[in-house]
């Protein structure tokens, strides 16, 4: 879908890349040279057997292989979306659980609507707010997330934090609320009833039992937003100037530089499907009815 | 009369005498989080339909004598590079996103719903592998979707309003097939079939108001999330075209100055989409609670 | 009784907080458990019953509040505990089973883990806590505890699951154990082993009993003592024997007269009614709260509340007139004009239907050769437990699903085609259902205007004028009124709701409706309201019924025939009276055995043993040898018997000869074989 996207959509690829007054000529002569004059089915299946082969073709701005300006740019993403990702995802959990226990409360209030507001803003709204908090009024962060060449571990993670703040906040609220959500269902079952009747202490009870069934759901919720989570790593990078794979699909999609753009979203529907694939692996672990299904 | 008249009284049940609909607007009514998202919006409408004759300045009148002023009696807001009076365009900027955005969000409701009712109502295999292209479809990023078309048709408002209708569309459908699954499970469609009632009728007459509800929330968070997907497109420079005074757009042009300190050019066009998205999405939630209480 | 009580509820009122307002559950609510009794409480749905076992355990729902009076266990007053406390008298001295046991027990934890972490609480931790599991389990007659011990609770069947749930709450050596609807939804003979099982632990234990059900039957059976629970007042309270022999409330009267009892037929007379309709939560009362109902009230019963009157043997009751309570005049008449029988074709002939269904490519046989026939304005009861086929075979007949070939399904002489798209218009009026849950069956976003011509439109071929008059007729037959037709399917309650899917059934003039458990969802007295209401319309419009009931009392006063499945087989077909008074095949035996009498009568009981086998991996030989209770020996394992004429027009699917059925089950049933049967009341 994504081949079929960069390669049929826009028509004809030479005239797109040389613009509308090139002389037909020339725009045939790169065609042919770019091999987009063959047919479709030739074209997709050659790029996919070398894609597999960690070819992924030639771009034609840098006149030169994609495939380490993809890989490079795939590292500082997964640097960023890492801690973003390891941030959020016990923070949510946290925030969703205590709201749930502290249910119509002050507190279940602060934290549903504060979520519910960070996490339908676009990043870069969030972004832009807190540059200027942060970057530009009281100075504590870097408002680039440039670091000097050689920097170490920590420096990178200083440079990281800022562009890392908007993520964490559109996954906040959407982790909290399913984790509110599935906490909320969990406390209300007839098996916590069971618990609590047993004479068990709260807390056991919530951990022993509330808590993992509570959070099941919660973790197929997390392996979907990776696509959410791309998506910001698009406007992220541009807003922070960071290269990374959002900022490489961006400048090739500006640039027509096709090659470039399907190896990008390539790679990002690769990552998508592992992710995916690594949430039904850890639900099925966790879930003895899909585990133990079989033997009904 | 038969030998077992029993004698019947009125409808007991004293809870339910509103109309269910009634029942969903008192409860929005008393919904502080629905009436303060409404009062946010109703006030960025108003803006977009009379914005002009509201503000002080033209909003793409340039100054260049006044340009990067700070906010001052004057200009509120400020002054942006070539002068424009901030305040005034931040104002008038809500009318492109609040046209674009909702149309958008009707094409997907209507072209979501129409899929999703008929997928989920016959099943089967065309049903699995329209799921199937629908799921794959979601799985790319909304911002993705919309940059590779955009790219390929080039900009205008139609195109945002497709691109981003059509990639909800399959969000919407999926709501819908699912409320469709649950309904057609009910007897009253099996009612249905033994009136050999067509399918036609059965889902738009018999199933059709039953998902309204689930619609009506889906539809409402889309809103949001079509002003999110403009706003970011428009900053991305695939959205809305220049000279608009979109608040989207007016950061794009802005944000590199940043650094040095020319804070008033982007804050409030931040500040502004934050409270329509925001809004929205206060709407939304109390639509969505109006009808799962 | 003890000096100190087990529990004792004084004043006990509770409220739920609805719209903004506290609405009252309970009102005043006293009673008293003593050591090692067992007290029933009885009432139907929203009558205050799980709200007072709730309070018990101070677990109400989060807008439910106690807004007044005390409860005391062991003599400890509950209301003045602090969360440890509290914490501690459930660990030490209170349980609780209810309905549901799958939702009950933890989806993702183990058994054992789920029972050793009640020991665990008591300071007996490892294999010790581990030995004490398997010695709980034995005690609920679970077998091989270990291999249980190691399962998810979604391994185990409904009633394993169930004794794990008793178990569980023995675990404790509770002084009180509440039961709340502990059966209910358990299948009649899974019920039975249930029921015996608590009645065997009953006598082992010390725990005193609190059973909570709407089944007065059942209760009847497990309780020493019965409180009859109405708009949350105690209106009648005293020995179950006496309460439910001689009545002293008019609501106990009428609720005992709305069931079908003692083999009651519908053309031996109509079932009683309770007229009117339950206070609605936090109704204003003034007076007696069962007054508009009650044909005995006066002006004083309207006016002034009556007290709990103490009567001899210890016995209460809230009315003014408890020495008068069973002159109450019935609300409905008995009598019934008794249709002539008429000799005429059958409307209905089934021959060898079979249905498969391809589950995970194990072929599921859900109905398998079924043969039926039934004449115009007869009923054949379909009886079986869950998975049995009834249903199936209900959808066939009506063609939402397609049976296998061969096979045929004749109406009036004329075949029926097989898909429902395929049948003509008058084919497809002519067989129309009743469905068991109203608020499924009715479109909830349509009028009951709009549901009941729509189907005359498409089914009576009305429009115009003629529709309108049709429709006002078909509402007077059910009894309903012209001003239910503007409101929408919620507005009304759940008697009114089928009423209306009823008339939608007959808008066509049927010939045959499928009633697939109609009233199941509802309340003893709107029971009989339906079921009468059923009877009427048949004796008037001649139609047949297809009845399928879990519950035999209700069959057997609605059913001229009775056919009793296992597995998608017809083990049993026949007149409704042979089915019943037998002999009869083991199976039916044994569904018969299960059903809770109200008038307890002791004698063997028949219980079945194991699970229902599945039907995708039916057992070989005859079906039910592997639970029979007759099983002769190797024959019934290696060859199914063939259905068998016993009488004229009475089938048995059984090795054993019916003179040797009729010997066996005679001797079994000691010296009075029919009366036993004759009270098949749930």
């Amino acid at each position: 879908m994504v081949f079929l996207g960069g390669q049929v959509l826009p028509g004809n690829v030479g005239r797109a890349i040389l613009g509308p007054f090139a002389d037909q000529r020339a725009v045939d002569t790169l065609n042919h040279s770019l091999g987009v004059d063959r047919p479709l089915l030739v074209q997709y299946g050659s790029w996919i057997w070398k894609f597999v082969q960690g070819d992924m073709g030639m771009s034609y701005v840098f006149r030169a292989p994609v495939a380490p300006f993809v890989i490079d740019a795939l590292g500082n993403s997964l640097k960023l979306a890492l801690i973003a990702f390891v941030l959020v995802v016990p923070i949510g959990i946290l925030g969703g659980v205590i709201a749930a226990l502290n249910l119509n409360r002050p507190l279940d209030r602060i934290i549903s609507l504060g979520g519910l507001s960070v996490t339908v803003l676009p990043e870069f709204v969030t972004g832009i707010i807190l540059i200027l908090i942060f970057g530009v009024w009281l100075r504590w962060l870097p408002i680039a997330a440039t670091w000097p060449k050689g920097a170490g571990f920590f420096t990178q993670i200083y440079y990281l934090i800022l562009p890392s703040l908007p993520l964490f906040l559109v996954l906040f609220g959407y982790i909290a609320r399913m984790a509110r959500s599935g906490m909320i269902e969990a406390l209300d079952a007839d098996y916590t009833r069971t618990a609590v009747l047993k004479g068990l202490p709260w807390r056991t009870v919530i951990w022993r039992h509330v808590l993992r069934n509570a959070l099941l759901p919660t973790i197929t919720v997390i392996a979907t937003q990776t696509g959410y989570l791309i998506g910001g790593l698009v406007v992220i990078e541009t807003l922070f100037r960071y290269q990374g794979i959002g900022s490489l699909i961006f400048t090739a999609a500006r640039g027509k530089d096709f090659p470039m753009l399907e190896a990008g979203i390539l790679t990002i529907g690769i990552v998508y499907s592992v992710a995916t694939l690594a949430a039904d692996f850890l639900y099925s672990v966790l879930n003895p009815r899909i585990r133990l299904g079989a033997e009904q | 009369m038969s030998a077992t008249d029993t004698p019947i009284g009125a409808a007991p049940d004293t809870t339910t005498k509103r109309s269910p609909w009634g029942e969903v607007l008192h409860s929005l009514l008393r919904s502080r989080t629905f009436l303060t998202g409404f009062g946010i919006v109703l006030f960025w409408v108003i803006c977009a339909l009379f914005g002009e004759h509201l503000v002080p300045y033209d909003p793409l009148a340039d100054d260049i004598i006044n340009a990067l002023a700070p906010p001052s009696a004057e200009h509120w807001f400020g002054t942006d590079q070539i002068g424009r009076d901030v305040f005034s365009r931040v104002i008038v900027g809500s009318r492109d996103i609040l046209t674009v955005a909702p149309l958008a969000t009707i094409l997907a409701t209507i072209a979501g719903t129409a899929l999703g009712l008929v997928i989920g109502y016959f099943r089967g295999i065309v049903d699995d592998v329209i799921s199937r292209v629908l799921e794959a479809f979601m799985a790319i990023p909304v911002v993705i979707v919309a940059l590779l078309a955009i790219v390929a048709l080039g900009t205008s408002k139609t195109t945002v309003i497709v691109v981003i209708g059509l990639s909800f569309a399959p969000i919407i459908a999926r709501t819908v097939r699912s409320a469709v699954l649950a309904e057609r499970e009910l007897d009253y469609v099996a009612a249905a079939k033994l009136r050999h009632e067509g399918a036609m009728h059965t889902m738009f007459v018999e199933i059709l108001p039953n998902v309204i509800p689930p619609i009506l929330v889906e539809t409402t968070v889309r809103l949001g999330y079509a002003i999110f997907a403009v706003a970011t497109l428009s900053f991305m420079g695939f959205g809305i075209q220049p000279p608009s005074p979109d608040w989207g757009l007016s950061i794009s042009n802005n944000y590199g100055m940043i650094g040095g300190g020319f804070w008033w050019t982007v804050l409030f066009d931040a500040l502004a989409i934050a409270s329509l998205v925001v809004g929205v999405n206060l709407v939304a939630d109390g639509v969505h609670g109006a009808f799962n209480d | 009784m003890t000096d100190k009580n087990a529990l004792e509820l004084k004043d006990l009122s509770v409220a739920y907080r609805v719209g903004g307002r506290n609405r009252a559950v309970l009102r005043n609510v006293n009673l008293k458990i003593g050591a090692g009794e067992s007290y029933g409480l009885v009432g139907e749905s929203g009558c205050g019953k799980s709200t007072v076992a709730l309070s018990v355990v101070r677990y109400l729902p989060r807008n439910g509040s106690i807004t007044g009076g005390s409860i005391a266990l062991d003599g400890q007053d509950l209301m003045k505990l602090d969360a440890e406390a509290l914490r501690r008298a459930r660990a030490d001295s209170v349980s609780m089973v209810y309905q549901d046991p799958g939702k009950a027990l933890n989806p993702s934890i183990r058994i054992g883990r789920q029972l050793t972490e009640i020991f665990e609480l008591a300071g007996v931790a490892g294999q010790n806590a581990t030995d004490k599991a398997i010695a709980i389990l034995n005690r609920v007659r679970i077998s091989d505890p270990p291999s249980v011990m190691q399962r998810y609770p979604h391994q185990l069947s409904g009633g394993m699951q169930q004794r794990v749930a008793i178990a569980m709450a023995l675990a404790n050596d509770p002084s009180m154990l509440i039961l709340d609807e502990p059966t209910t939804g358990l299948d009649a003979t899974v019920e039975a082993e249930v029921l015996d099982l608590i009645g065997q632990l009953r006598r082992e234990l010390s725990a005193s009993i609190l059973f909570i059900s709407h089944n007065l039957a059942v209760v009847s059976n497990m309780c020493d003592r019965v409180g009859v629970l109405y708009a949350g007042m105690l209106v009648e309270e005293g020995s179950t024997k006496d309460v439910f022999n001689d009545p002293r409330h008019p609501y106990t009267v009428a609720l005992l007269r709305c069931l079908p009892r003692g083999g009651q037929r519908k053309d031996q007379g109509r079932l009683d009614t309770i007229p009117g309709f339950l206070p609605g939560i936090g109704a204003n009362i003034v007076g007696c709260a069962f007054a508009d109902r009650c044909a005995l009230a006066t002006e004083r019963c309207r006016a002034e509340p009556p007290p709990l009157y103490e009567l001899e043997d210890g016995r209460l009751s809230r009315c003014h007139y408890h020495d008068k309570a069973q002159s109450l005049p019935r609300a409905t008449p008995a009598e019934v004009s008794a249709p002539a029988p008429k000799q005429a074709p059958p409307v209905l002939r089934v021959e060898g239907l079979n249905k498969t269904y391809g589950s995970y490519g194990h072929p599921l046989r859900a109905v398998k050769d079924v043969s039926v026939s039934l004449s115009p304005g007869e009923t054949l009861g379909l009886v079986g437990e869950s998975g049995s086929g009834k249903t199936t075979f209900a959808r066939l007949l009506l063609g939402l699903v397609a049976p296998d070939d061969g096979g045929s399904i004749e109406l009036e002489g004329k075949k029926l085609a097989p898909r429902l798209a395929s049948r003509s218009e008058d084919q497809v009026k002519a067989v129309q259902i009743v469905f068991q849950n109203p608020d499924s069956a009715l479109n909830r976003s349509h009028s009951i205007r709009h549901i009941l011509s729509r189907a005359l439109k498409r089914l009576g071929g009305l429009s115009g004028k003629t529709l309108d008059t049709r429709l006002e007729e078909l509402v007077r037959s059910v009894r309903l009124t012209d001003r239910h037709l503007a409101v929408k399917p919620r507005q009304l309650s759940g008697g009114l709701k089928q009423r209306v899917a009823i008339a939608r059934a007959f808008a066509g003039d049927p010939r045959i409706v499928v009633c697939d458990e109609p009233t199941s969802a509802l309340d003893v007295s709107v029971q009989a309201a339906i079921l009468n209401l059923l009877a009427d319309l048949q004796t008037k419009q001649d139609v047949s019924y297809i009845f399928i009931s879990h519950d035999l009392g209700v069959v057997r006063y609605l059913s001229d025939k009775i056919a009793v499945l296992y597995l998608g087989r017809i083990m049993e077909f026949g007149p409704s009276e042979a089915v019943f008074s037998g002999p009869h095949h083991p199976y039916t035996e044994a569904l018969l055995s299960a059903v809770p009498k109200l008038d307890r009568t002791e004698s063997s009981r028949i219980r079945l043993d194991g699970e229902i086998p599945s039907a995708a991996n039916p057992p070989k030989g005859c079906v039910f040898h592997t639970r029979c209770p007759r099983k002769i020996g190797a024959i019934c394992e290696t060859q199914e018997p063939e259905l068998t004429e016993a009488e004229a027009g009475h089938t048995i699917r059984c090795h054993i000869p019916y003179a040797e059925l009729a010997r066996l089950q005679a001797s079994n049933l000691g010296q009075q074989p029919s009366a036993r049967l004759a009270d098949g009341v749930s």
